[in-house]
């Protein structure tokens, strides 16, 4: 099948010595990385066998590298590997030899190569203040090169909240302007992998998605694979049992932390989280902040820094200063009412006073004038 | 002031208290639930989750009254267009210029109580009806948000109608806010209208209170629908 003058996967990993046994085991991986079930193997493993490398431009704009950190920790030792051979990484500061002007020039040669047929991957924000100077690489702006770039690519993969929904960076104030890529860009289908880091698993999941099927795989209205942002935390976490028998942690401190209760009140965000975190878990499945012990805060979701502060159910409500809830103004409003009131009884009394008064005035004329009538 | 003769007035018809008093229980289980669940107690226990399950009813018990107050909300939109002319829509919204100066007035003499000339309106005055009305997007918001939130736990068509929300909002931790925070509405709303019912019944004497349950009040002879352009019968001089 292989009439494509690149080569495909399976070449390209019989290049490098993967026997086929370990190919096989690669593609179920994959599969079950992508939520799969085992009859999708072939399928899997015949796309593979099928499809060329894929050319990779991985973006490092406004973001502290974490994704990149989290996908190398991808848990199998050798499916991060694996995966970055199957795609072919042309440029990425932080993992790509070349620097400089050959770093420049790999992107240049496969953006006018592969036009139309590259992936663009990012990981960061853009800042959009001051016309982008807030972040240049070589001598260009951020936004510039992510126009250009998105101009070409078959499709784009936002890594990490910071490209998703803005993250830390695009927290009140936010002084340089920085923008989740797809407020940027319009044309090029974009899937938002949130999280601060995303999981690795979730990472390779998605680029596997798009090399087996050489599709978009299936988004949420936010942008997110609902293979693995379809659920919130809350309901695969497991913990939940005691959430809906009503124990929870009341201090970090208490018989209740001990004992492994729901951290619903100390403020944990997995009731509107969408992620994988209580499924995957991290670092191999070993574990998740919940099961170790510390409240979800939420770092997939846009804005979680600015729905502070982390350690309380309810926010901060938006306008207001610091430490005042929705309640505390609900309250406040209430006596405010509750006076309002009282002082609107006063007057109504004082109102009523004055009406008896005439009618009891009212009533006694028209006695008196009877008792005229009746003495005529 | 002459001692009035009162006509009796059907105002508010069987549909329209019985969604009254629906409506006023839903909203009071539904704040008190809906309270619960943004602050649960803080029960000390070394019971296992199996045993218990209080959060998850009082959940369940939030849903259900969730349904019911959509359903009665609907109902009584329904009924703006087919019941009589108390319960008419048109009452909610100040389309007309009489509204507008009964909002003026109504303003004037029971809010500032610095007139004491008698309002004319039987059912809502201008002023109700249109709170009412921004009652009724309050319960709107109350209801999209609510149902948004709970589309993600459910496969009922229903909430799913209203997820939209989610993404327009920025997702389920803003809504879930807003829900909250509009709970606050209906708190301010009902000690506010709670006392206006008592003060129009206490300074009219038209039977307020007593309206929403027998549906009658009580309305002065020059005000009152039929009474008003009755002539006094031939046989009576005056």
């Amino acid at each position: 099948m292989s009439t494509n003058s690149r080569p495909t996967i399976w070449e390209h990993a019989q290049s490098k010595g993967v026997s086929r046994r370990e190919f096989l085991t690669a593609c179920a991986w994959m599969t079950a990385m992508l939520g799969l079930p085992a009859s999708a193997v072939a399928q899997v493993t015949k796309a593979l066998e099928t499809q060329p490398r894929l050319p990779v431009l991985w973006f490092h704009f406004q973001e502290c590298t974490c994704c990149s950190e989290s996908f190398i920790r991808s848990s199998h030792p050798g499916i991060a590997d694996i995966v970055l051979d199957k795609i072919s990484l042309d440029y990425t500061e932080t993992l790509m030899a070349a620097s400089g002007k050959q770093a420049e020039e790999a992107l240049r040669d496969t953006m006018t190569k592969y036009k139309g047929k590259y992936l663009m991957v990012v990981e960061g924000s853009v800042p959009t203040a001051e016309g982008g100077v807030y972040c240049c690489i070589g001598g260009r702006t951020a936004l510039d090169i992510v126009q250009e770039a998105a101009a070409g690519a078959k499709a784009m993969i936002c890594w990490g909240s910071c490209a998703s929904n803005g993250c830390v960076q695009a927290a009140k104030p936010n002084p340089t302007q920085a923008t989740p890529i797809h407020k940027l860009v319009s044309g090029v289908p974009i899937i938002n992998v949130p999280g601060c880091p995303p999981i690795a698993e979730v990472m390779t999941g998605t680029i596997v998605h798009l090399l087996a099927f050489d599709r978009i795989p299936q988004l949420d209205g936010l942008g997110r694979p609902k293979a693995f942002y379809s659920r919130r935390v809350h309901d695969t976490c497991y913990r939940r049992p005691n959430y809906d028998a009503g124990l929870f942690v009341n201090s970090f401190d208490d018989e209740n932390a001990k004992r492994g209760f729901c951290l619903y009140k100390m403020g944990c965000r997995g009731p509107v989280t969408y992620n994988a975190c209580g499924v995957m878990r991290w670092n191999g499945g070993v574990s998740f902040p919940i099961q170790s012990g510390h409240p979800c805060i939420g770092c997939s979701e846009g804005n979680f820094w600015d729905n502070g502060p982390f350690y309380r159910h309810l926010p901060n409500f938006p306008g207001f200063g610091i430490e005042t809830t929705a309640d505390k103004i609900g309250v406040g409003l209430g006596a405010v009412t509750v006076v309002g009131i009282a002082a609107h009884a006063i007057s109504t009394n004082i109102r009523k006073r004055h009406l008896i008064k005439e009618e009891q005035a009212a009533s006694e004329d028209v006695k008196d004038g009877r008792a005229e009538q009746g003495g005529s | 002031m002459q001692t009035q003769t009162l006509g009796r007035v059907y105002v508010w018809e069987i549909p329209v208290r019985f969604y009254h008093w629906l409506n006023a229980f839903s909203l009071v289980v539904l704040c008190v639930t809906g309270y619960l669940i943004g602050a649960p107690l803080a029960i000390q226990q070394a019971s296992e989750a199996s045993f218990a399950y209080w959060f998850g009813k009082v959940r369940f018990i939030h849903f259900v009254f969730a349904y019911i107050f959509f359903f009665n909300f609907l109902f009584r939109i329904y009924w703006g267009f087919v019941g009589n002319r108390y319960a008419n829509w048109k009452n909610f919204l100040p389309f007309r210029k009489k509204q507008w100066k009964e909002i003026k007035q109504v303003i004037a003499v029971d809010i500032l109580q610095r007139d004491n000339t008698p309002i004319e309106t039987i059912g809502h005055n201008a002023v109700a009806g249109f709170t009412y009305f921004m009652t009724f997007l309050a319960f709107l918001f109350q209801c999209i948000t609510g149902f948004g939130l709970y589309a993600a736990m459910s496969k009922a068509w229903l909430p799913k109608l209203f997820a939209w929300i989610v993404p327009l909002m920025g997702g389920d931790f803003a809504v879930r806010q807003w829900h909250h925070a509009f709970m606050w509405f209906f708190i301010l709303f009902a000690l506010v209208h709670v006392y206006i019912v008592f003060y129009h019944d206490y300074v009219e004497g038209r039977g307020e209170i007593s309206s929403m349950g027998s549906g009658w009040k009580f309305i002065e002879k020059e005000y009152h629908p039929i009474l008003k352009d009755e002539k006094p019968a031939s046989g009576i001089k005056k």
